[in-house]
């Protein structure tokens, strides 16, 4: 592949006068800029802008592109991260221009098909989290949890118990439930996994209490597993007087399958970028709405969607005990679209058949990598599971090394060192967009590797080979990163 | 791997050693060797009060953030300011160049309280 080993900035391209593109010639009066705009506002040197060629500039980005990995170009088995394929019908979807060109400040009655779409998708995701009501304004995972922890938070002021200030998170747990509970003002408390890989019930039954405000909980959890306890987890929480929130960030194990308001849990995330296939990763934006159960309605954010006395959808902004806005507009409303799309496209045994096929794939893999790397919690995995590279390491080997070497193949890396509960992580989520033979070409790499870090690790260490850029130095990057573009040293 | 003998030690891997009226704190050559190369140090306000095992500190390595607790109770009174622009000290040195901070402490038995080298070597073979 000729992909040229320094790419000039677009700033560097082109030549003073170059136009890619001349604007129709100006058929009303013109008017003198200085009496448009204030005299303050306006620039002393015009701005020095890149000035290119159409070819020009479609070549910069398009070399750019090629250097990228994405899921249109190969496997990405990045755990907890559902890199799935996003359908391109969906992308049909969101560039129609009766959604794609509508304006946020239009009346109501001309955006009725938009605001159709966002009652629908509310609907659907509550009945997929078996809970009462949802909002589509948070746009992220993140940006879920701590909307749904200020609800938890409004509902114990409003209940008169505002003392509760703990939320309890699994040392398994993704690093932004404590972040966001500490975003929100709460203490954390954590409790340790069991040797199941679930949360431990006696130490939770040690934690909970009068201060407890709630649970945060992955499930499956960050090993992929199952919780096998979880009705006695958010029973407990429950008998506290606290609420149970559930991260939905593998939410791809489960749909159809069971339901978080079933388990026990008030609040759940989505993120549509992940189990509901809309792009994710530098693509983005993301999207993180949230369900949640009856008691927390009232203080959902503004607005909400609603259906009117004649079947008309309206905006209503107007809720008294709302913690209000969570962000601009309606939340990322073109990528709603998309998940509306895939959720259509697919209908509810589609959605079902997608998280069978993920489980399938990864116990897939699992089952054919467990004798060459080990495995820590051996037993049936969901979406994802987690490898440990203990025994390479005893070759000079870590879990990085083998993550480099799999770039060399054309592969992405699957999420390395988390969760942190495990030495030397390894974490895989094939998803159930790939065919067998894309997971056996999967299998056979890994097994490749397994062996080169018998005979060569030496070799392993060094990787990656046939990337456009070797091993970086990741240390001295976070330790003395440039963080301003620098002119290229003059070659000799 | 190195435990000095003159130290205590917690089990969440830091050191403690009386210096002068004080007691320097710093993280074991485990801890740094299992963080890895380490790329940014938060340390604590000097003339802050910590309770034994309160988070002190930060660490951050190319592989995670580690909480750096308080191995006993007392007063911050001195910070290894050279670890702002050289995290790496505690890579190379993590028992001299790369201490962390000096806590005048408010209870001195808690010092006796920790392991001796002897013990934090089978905690860290556990």
């Amino acid at each position: 592949m000729a992909v040229n080993q320094q790419i000039p900035l677009l700033m560097e391209l082109g030549s003073p006068g170059r136009r890619a593109y001349y604007l129709p010639k100006l058929d009303i009066p013109s008017k003198p800029v200085d009496e448009i705009i204030p005299k303050n506002l306006i620039r002393e040197e015009p701005a020095s802008l890149p000035e290119l060629s159409e070819l020009e500039a479609v070549r910069h980005y398009t070399g750019l592109s090629r250097r990228n990995h994405g899921v249109d170009v190969g496997f990405y088995p990045l755990g907890s991260c559902t890199m799935k394929y996003n359908p391109k019908i969906n992308e049909d979807l969101a560039s129609l221009p009766g959604l794609a060109e509508i304006h946020p400040y239009q009346p109501e009655e001309t955006v009725q098909g938009a605001l159709q779409l966002m009652y629908e998708l509310e609907q659907d995701l509550c009945e997929i989290a078996g809970l009462d009501r949802a909002t589509l304004s948070p746009a992220a995972g993140a940006h879920g949890e701590l909307t749904g922890l200020m609800l938890i938070k409004a509902y114990h002021e409003a209940g008169g118990e505002g003392h509760r200030d703990e939320i309890i998170v699994p040392d398994a747990a993704h690093g932004t439930n404590p972040a966001s509970a500490a975003m929100c003002g709460y203490k954390i408390v954590e409790v340790p996994s069991d040797e199941r890989g679930g949360v431990s019930v006696e130490h939770l039954r040690q934690v909970v209490g009068p201060n407890t405000a709630g649970l945060m909980l992955t499930n499956p959890n960050t090993l992929g597993l199952f919780d096998e306890n979880i009705l006695t987890i958010t029973e407990l929480v429950h008998d506290a007087g606290g609420l149970n929130y559930y991260d939905g960030a593998n939410a791809n194990a489960i749909l159809g399958k069971c339901r978080a308001g079933d388990m026990g849990f008030d609040v759940v995330h989505f993120n549509l970028h992940k189990t509901f296939s809309t792009p994710h990763g530098g693509g983005g934006p993301g999207s993180g709405p949230i369900a949640v159960r009856d008691i927390l309605v009232p203080f959902l954010p503004t607005p909400t969607v609603e259906k009117d006395s004649e079947d008309c959808f309206v905006l209503q902004h107007n809720r008294s005990k709302s913690i209000g806005k969570v962000k601009g507009f309606y939340g990322n409303f073109l990528v709603l679209v998309r998940a509306y799309g895939y959720m259509r496209t697919m209908g509810p045994k589609g959605l079902k058949r997608a998280s069978e096929d993920a489980v399938l794939s990864a116990n897939y893999i699992m089952e054919r990598l467990k004798d060459v790397y080990n495995l820590p919690y051996d037993r049936v995995c969901m979406h994802e599971f987690v490898l440990s590279a203990v025994m390479q390491k005893k070759h000079g080997v870590t879990a990085q090394d083998i993550a480099k070497r799999l770039l060399d193949y054309n592969i992405h890396a699957p999420t390395v060192y988390f969760p942190m509960i495990v030495e030397e992580a390894l974490m895989i989520e094939p998803t159930e967009t790939e065919t067998k033979a894309e997971l056996d070409a999967f299998i056979e790499v890994m097994r490749n590797i397994a062996a080169e870090v018998l005979e060569s690790p030496e070799k392993l260490q060094q990787a990656p080979y046939h990337t456009v850029i070797g091993r970086l130095d990741e240390t001295q990057a976070a330790r003395r990163p440039i963080v301003r573009w620098q002119a290229a040293e003059t070659e000799e | 791997m190195k435990i000095p003998s003159d130290l205590r030690y917690c089990e969440t891997h830091e050191w403690a050693k009386t210096e002068a009226e004080h007691v320097m704190v710093g993280v074991t050559e485990f801890a740094q060797d299992e963080m890895g190369d380490i790329v940014f140090v938060e340390l604590p306000v000097v003339g802050s009060e910590y309770k034994k095992g309160e988070s002190m500190a930060v660490i951050e390595s190319v592989k995670a953030v580690s909480d750096i607790y308080a191995p006993i109770s007392g007063t911050v009174v001195e910070v290894n300011e050279s670890l702002n622009d050289q995290p790496e000290l505690i890579n190379e040195d993590c028992y001299g160049e790369g201490w962390m901070f000096k806590i005048a402490s408010s209870n001195a038995e808690e010092l006796e309280t920790l392991m001796n080298a002897a013990e934090y070597e089978a905690h860290t073979d556990a």
